[in-house]
């Protein structure tokens, strides 16, 4: 270190006398050149600029000497040229790495353009003189304490991106200075540096991960896209230190710049996999999950699932990014989705997936394949965008046939025909690649709906008349393997193409046809000899697997026909016996030990039928995006279909979930002892509330905030401060409250137990039994609405399909339905969400629940608490509101309450369970105060509880709702004298 | 992220690369013109493709392959946006994305590329920022760096990055406050043979022109917000807002931007402008064939249909074409097989037509499939969905700005099959 700091001594003495020099040369100019000047210029001007960029052509050879001059010179205009050129050279991959010294001089110019070029050049070659580029190191560090924030990034940026590993301890340390910085862009410079720094030297691991440790902390927009980047390249695996800052992670999303989102959510996509319990039900998963969902079926019976909130708050904070620009973000929200929310809610990134396909090719292709893997899984997902994937003639052989494979699993006994018909504008395509592509499309189709099997066959045997020969070749190939499935009606279809054998030339289709013929050579007794007399002919012209399934068919006959083959078998097999190929050679000599009886051959020649002739299982047509979902959708593994380099695997679902109070974070108050800690904090709050406004909501306080900030001092940054955050809170609705609900100093018990109430009885139903219970989650669809979980069990011995809701009345009543259960299988049970508005009212919301075959009519009528969520309040705050809502009002009773119900935390319970209401935290012992609003018009209702002695109390409800009051009370009311 | 760029041109030649890590060798790029070779057509390079040590990413834009090297795991689609947006920039600052251009300005596109990314990590990818600290070159510009030595560089440093609007420069002035709006829709279509519509769906997208001084804060409604099916917005939109009340709130960017797309909802039916008659005839023997076009109007809500043009890929065996066209011109292309038919305004009373023979290769089979035609159009002042700009309103500064708003439908990827 101390040699270090030495050398360092050394060249700061010499940069420094460098700078001196520059500065002091114009000056000299001046000087003495006050009356030439005027006459020189001209000419000494016009070649500098004129000449000299022809210059260099006419001596390449002495092109550096040129510039080296150049940089020498004391005019900025000609070092900028030559910098310019130099940068050209660098761009087109030429070497400059020998004018070094002399760009190097530069670093410390005036002029901000050449310093640029300067950086750009020393950041290429300061791995390869790593001794000269020591040289400029002082200049950084210098700049590292500028006042300026922006020449501060710049200098870390250029500093950390000099890859030069003996500077690696000062690196170290400007990274820790700047990620304590006051200016949120140096600390986001510092969090890119920490990667650099990482990749030049990994050794630093453990005092990075500090650092990171710290930047995730930071409430700045501006800074977590890039520790999170930093995040995932230095240690990906420290999950542990999330936790305390996933809800802001989540929370800051949506104003994050666009980039930065799509590597956050990947992150968190990662790490909600590993920190929540698996949404999914069962019995749709068994097929792919089958290993967690062993364990979990026990679990599930038990209680139905109900989702951790902060997974909710995830999945409820990533969908308005459905809606970015930018087609990474949707992509990568669609992934989250598909990886982890709930099967009935992953349909909603349908819609953005299919817009994307609007956009450039590359796009499109990375999109469709995603789609592919997705639409094996779910064809629900797509099916009524299947349009949106028809080929036009002008796409790319790549995008066409993946629009294929999207077609093909979307097909079903449905939309069959219409696909068909749409087939066969295709097989006509000029582009010949892609009309193969769909005749195995076609097969696939035809393999997996056995009604168009037939069909399809006699489609594919129409084009064995094809005029192009891969058309041909390809429809041999698929008809092939559909005879396999169901071989016998079709001999007629075997004599076809025996018949064509000739005019075949494809290698893969004559051999189709041979090994056809020798696998049904007994439904074409005449025809198969013949066939196996004319490959005799050719078969040292054939190809290798031409050669091969002669051979096959030669030993398919002599057991079944050995009079008349006998002779040609083995002409045959001796042809094979000297062949090049020694797969030939092998399986020939293979196939003689085994059909031609001899002393040698041993037990078995006797199977030798059993062997050749078994009837062989059909082959299965399958998607080659069938095995794709083992990896995470839009990742670049999925995209190549193997595994990149720093691919991180997506764990399975914790059977129980880890501890979730590691995610709670205590609320701090910026309580600053320095001065300028303080004004930092102030900065960075209010340009996020000031940001978060824009992103999100309210518009004109934006204004109002620049004026705030324009007027705000640095004295009173604390008093300040304040209120922007709690504006934050009033401004924000739905996204913040779920989090002031878990934060905040209003306790709930929404999440407790619950009541279940039922819709329809398996008697009436027919088979189909429906509870619901309110969750008391702020509805999803829409914040009007509350939220209705409704179970659907199916009773009965036959499955039930297209489970959805019909007709509903008033007719006004605005219900968000479910998406509709294509299929519910006996025993089995199904839990969805909907979102009903009841205006407040506890009149019933009528609505049919319709199976395929069914209706039946049935009503949900909520009981009043239910029509509330919680509000968060100060007591202060209470009171006041409590002043304002006075008179008509009021509405109050005296009750005397049950002993067991006399304790405050009793009391709570009781009332949480029949009102959907925050608790208020009171000063007063012989108080209990709830405040909540009304779901729809959002009317404040004020619950407050007054113990008198002998379990005598005073209950008063305050909200403008006069009837919800009445309603409300009666229900607490019995609620508190009951036990 | 991204560890290198290199921009190919369409012979394959490299002729810029740029490093964001350390250096790697061009010679990553030869498994790529492998892949180039063998596809033959440019637009039919893979994007994404493997090499042993590397990933290769790449888009083709105006003849120009950007290819980007990639290292380790990270979501393509990152990527790829982010290469389109790199050619969006050069666009924007030059005018046109292609070679000579790039070459011309070097200097500039290199430091545009090193504002663009650090360390592979894209870091100022706003145009708005962007202009604060590189200034697009003009030629006034040049003429005055050439002769005083200035540069292109901004002295100024870039708040916008720092501001919570980052894609609005800070202190923008104007004397005439004004902002344009397009509706600009595209209708996607699929006709076939009888001319039944197969499928037709309904992009549209507002493209705004806005100068307007200071910090304006600006909400554009809709007669008919219903219509819209799906949208994606410029990160400036208040989302929240869209979802409650249906109406777009923003603070916008400073000059052009796309401010949303959209797409009709499907259930709507989609008014297809003009039907087409069409009959193409290969005959088997005489190796010749006949062609005859007639285009009229449909449903196109009482405009005129301008800027109408009918584009067919031939199958390879026609050679030329001998056709008399009633209205506009013809070109036959016959390296490339393209038959352009640009005929202009269509003229209800006298529809226009296009007919006569096809001569093809001696001895050649009769091609399988007709070709199909690629029509554009235009019409003026209408968006086909219906919709409709109702009012915008500014907040936050005093002026009266200037409104206007324009509507315009044209011909998306409108395919009639024969």
């Amino acid at each position: 270190m101390l040699l270090l700091l030495h050398w360092f001594g050394q060249y700061s003495c010499c940069l420094a006398g460098c700078i001196v020099s520059l500065h002091v040369d114009p000056v000299i100019c001046e000087a003495h050149t006050g009356v030439l000047y005027t006459e020189l210029s001209p000419q000494e001007c016009l070649p500098s600029l004129v000449l000299i960029p022809t210059r260099p052509r006419l001596f390449s050879v002495c092109r550096n000497e040129d510039l080296k001059e150049m940089l020498e010179s004391s005019k900025e205009s000609l070092k900028l040229e030559a910098m310019k050129r130099i940068v050209g050279l660098i761009a087109k991959g030429k070497n400059a790495s020998e004018l070094f010294p002399a760009v190097v001089k530069n670093v410390a110019s005036k002029n901000i353009e050449l310093k640029k070029l300067v950086y750009v050049y020393l950041v290429r070659y300061a791995e390869e003189q790593q001794d000269l580029a020591l040289l400029s190191i002082s200049t950084f560090q210098r700049a590292l304490k500028d006042p300026n924030q922006f020449i501060r990034a710049s200098a870390l940026r250029v500093l950390s991106s000099i890859r030069v590993p003996i500077i690696v301890p000062i690196m170290m340390l400007a990274i820790k200075e700047a990620a304590a910085d006051l200016s949120p862009y140096v600390r986001k410079t510092s969090a890119h540096a920490i990667q650099k720094l990482f990749s030049l030297d990994a050794d630093q691991k453990e005092q990075l991960i500090e650092v990171i440790e710290k930047l995730l902390k930071d409430k700045s927009t501006l800074v977590a896209g890039s520790v999170v980047m930093a995040f995932e390249e230095v240690c990906p695996d420290r999950i542990d230190l999330i936790h305390k800052n996933y809800r802001k992670l989540c929370n800051l999303l949506v104003d994050v710049e666009e980039w930065g989102q799509v590597v956050i959510i990947s992150m968190l996509t990662r790490y909600a996999r590993t920190q929540f319990t698996s949404p999914w039900k069962e019995n749709n998963e068994k097929a792919f999950y089958e290993s967690d969902s062993e364990e979990k079926k026990g679990h599930t019976e038990e209680k139905p699932y109900i989702m951790d909130p902060d997974h909710r708050l995830l999945l409820r904070n990533t969908k308005p990014l459905l809606q970015s620009r930018n087609t990474a973000v949707v992509m990568s929200v669609a992934q989250l989705y598909w990886h982890l929310a709930p099967k009935h809610e992953v349909s909603i990134v349908t819609k953005s997936l299919v817009r994307l396909l609007r956009s450039h090719r590359e796009v499109q292709y990375i999109v469709l394949q995603n789609i592919a893997t997705m639409s094996i899984q779910r064809k629900g997902m797509f099916e009524p965008f299947m349009k949106s994937f028809y080929v036009r003639s002008t796409d790319a052989t790549h995008i066409k046939t993946l629009k294929l494979e999207i077609l093909t699993n979307l097909a079903n006994e449905a939309n069959i025909s219409t696909i068909l018909r749409e087939f066969q504008t295709y097989v006509k395509s000029q582009d010949k690649a892609f009309a193969a592509a769909t005749i195995q499309a076609i097969g696939r189709c035809a393999t997996n709906i056995s009604e168009v099997t037939d069909t399809c066959l006699n489609g594919l045997v129409l084009l064995l008349s094809n005029r192009d020969e891969t058309v041909v070749a390809e429809s041999v190939v698929v008809i092939k393997k559909l005879l396999q499935t169901q071989p016998t009606q079709h001999s007629e279809i075997i004599k076809h193409m025996a018949k064509l054998f000739d005019n075949i030339t494809v290698p893969m289709a004559r051999a189709s046809i041979l090994w056809l013929i020798g696998e049904y050579c007994e439904r074409v007794p005449k025809i198969a000899p013949d066939v196996l007399r004319k490959m005799a002919k050719s078969f040292t012209a054939e190809e290798d697997i031409v050669k091969l399934q002669t051979v096959n068919l030669a030993a398919k006959l002599y057991l079944t026909n050995s009079k008349q083959t006998k002779l040609l078998t083995q002409y045959i097999l001796n042809l094979g016996k000297y062949d090049q190929n020694y797969d030939i050679r092998d399986r020939t000599r293979f196939i003689r030990q085994l059909i031609v009886p001899s002393e040698k051959s041993g037990a078995l020649n006797k199977y030798a039928r059993r062997i050749l002739l078994a009837p062989k299982p059909a082959p299965v047509l399958e998607s080659s995006f069938k095995d794709r979902d083992r990896f995470q959708l839009g990742t670049l593994s999925h995209s190549l279909n193997s595994k990149a380099t720093g691919y991180q695997e997506l764990s399975d679902w914790p059977a129980v979930a880890p501890d979730q109070s590691v995610r709670n974070v205590e609320i701090i108050e910026a309580s600053g002892s320095d001065s300028e800690e303080e004004s930092s904090e102030s900065e960075k709050t209010s340009s996020d509330s000031g940001k978060s406004s824009s992103g999100s909501e309210q518009s004109s306080s934006e204004s109002e905030l620049e004026q705030k900030k324009k007027k705000k001092t640095k004295k009173v940054p604390q008093k300040k401060s304040k209120p922007t955050a709690a504006d934050r809170y009033s401004e924000i609705p739905a996204v913040y409250r779920c989090v002031c609900l878990l934060e905040g100093p209003v306790t709930t018990s929404s999440f407790g137990p619950v009541k279940t109430y039922e819709l329809l009885h398996h008697m009436t139903g027919k088979g189909l039994a429906a509870k619901y219970h309110f969750p008391r989650q702020p509805c999803l669809y829409q914040p009007s609405m509350v939220a209705v979980q409704v179970i659907l069990s199916n009773s009965s011995d036959h499955s039930l399909e297209e489970i959805h809701i019909g007709d509903r009345s008033p007719a006004s009543l605005s219900i968000h339905c479910f998406n509709t259960i294509e299929r519910l299988e006996p025993e089995a049970s199904v839990t969805v969400s909907m979102g009903i508005d009841f205006s407040d009212s506890t009149q019933a919301a009528n609505f049919q629940l319709c199976t395929k075959e069914d209706q039946f009519s049935v009503s949900i009528q909520p009981a009043v608490g239910e029509l509330l969520m919680p509000s968060s309040m100060t007591e202060q705050d209470f009171c006041k509101e409590q002043g304002k809502l006075q008179g008509m009002n009021e509405t109050s009773a005296t009750i005397t309450m049950e002993t067991a119900n006399a304790s405050s935390q009793a009391i709570s319970k009781q009332v949480l369970s029949v009102a959907n209401v925050g608790v208020v935290s009171s000063s007063q012992n012989n108080f209990s105060r709830f405040a909540g609003r009304t779901v729809s018009s959002g009317a404040l209702v004020l619950v407050s509880l007054e113990l008198k002695e002998s379990s005598t109390a005073l209950l008063t409800i305050n909200t403008e709702k006069t009837v919800m009051a009445s309603m409300l009370l009666r229900d607490i009311k019995q609620a508190l004298t009951q036990a | 992220m991204i560890h290198s760029l290199f921009l190919i041109n369409h012979s394959g030649d490299i002729f810029l690369e740029k490093h964001w890590k350390s250096v790697i060798s061009r010679s990553v790029c030869d498994y790529f013109f492998e892949v180039k070779e063998k596809a033959v057509d440019p637009e039919n390079v893979p994007p994404v493709l493997q090499t042993p040590h590397h990933y290769l990413i790449s888009i083709y834009r105006g003849k120009l392959f950007f290819l980007s090297v990639v290292q380790t795991e990270v979501p393509p689609l990152f990527v790829i946006e982010f290469l389109h947006r790199v050619a969006d920039t050069f666009q924007d600052y030059f005018g046109e994305c292609s070679e000579g251009v790039i070459k011309d300005n070097l200097v500039t596109v290199y430091e545009l590329l090193e504002e663009m990314l650090d360390n592979g990590f894209p870091l100022a990818t706003e145009s708005n920022v962007l202009k604060e600290m590189i200034r697009p070159p003009n030629i006034l510009r040049s003429v005055v760096n050439t002769l005083t030595g200035g540069s292109n560089v901004g002295d100024t440093l870039p708040t916008g990055q720092l501001s919570n609007v980052p894609w609005r420069r800070a202190g923008v002035k104007y004397t005439n406050n004004e902002a344009y709006f397009d509706v600009v829709e595209e209708i996607d279509a699929i006709l076939d043979k009888s001319g039944t519509t197969v499928f037709a769906e309904i992009q549209g997208v507002v493209e705004a022109c806005v100068r307007l001084t200071g910090m304006p804060d600006l909400t554009l409604s809709f007669m008919n917000p219903r219509l819209l099916d799906d949208m994606s917005f410029h990160p400036c939109v208040r989302f929240k807002r869209w979802e409650s009340e249906r109406v777009l709130s923003f603070i916008p960017p400073d000059g052009n931007f796309t401010l949303m797309t959209y797409h009709v909802s499907s259930q709507n039916l989609v008014a297809i402008p003009v039907y087409v008659k069409q009959n193409i005839n290969f005959f088997e023997t005489g190796s010749c064939g006949r062609l005859d076009i007639t285009i009229g109007p449909k449903q196109n809500m009482g405009k005129t249909v301008e800027g109408l043009m009918v584009t067919i890929h031939m199958p390879k065996v026609v050679l030329s074409a001998n056709l008399t066209a009633t209205q506009g011109n013809y070109t036959y292309d016959l390296t490339t097989k393209v038959l352009v038919w640009d005929i202009g305004k269509l003229n209800p009373q006298k529809l226009p037509n296009l007919r006569g023979s096809l001569s093809m290769q001696a001895g050649a089979p009769k091609p399988e499939e007709n070709p199909s035609l690629n029509i554009d159009l235009k019409i003026q002042q209408l968006a086909i969905s219906g919709l409709k700009v109702s009012r915008l309103d500014m907040y936050g500064e005093k002026y009266k700005p200037f409104k206007g708003v324009k509507y315009l439908t044209k011909a998306g990827k409108f395919q009639v099959r024969t």
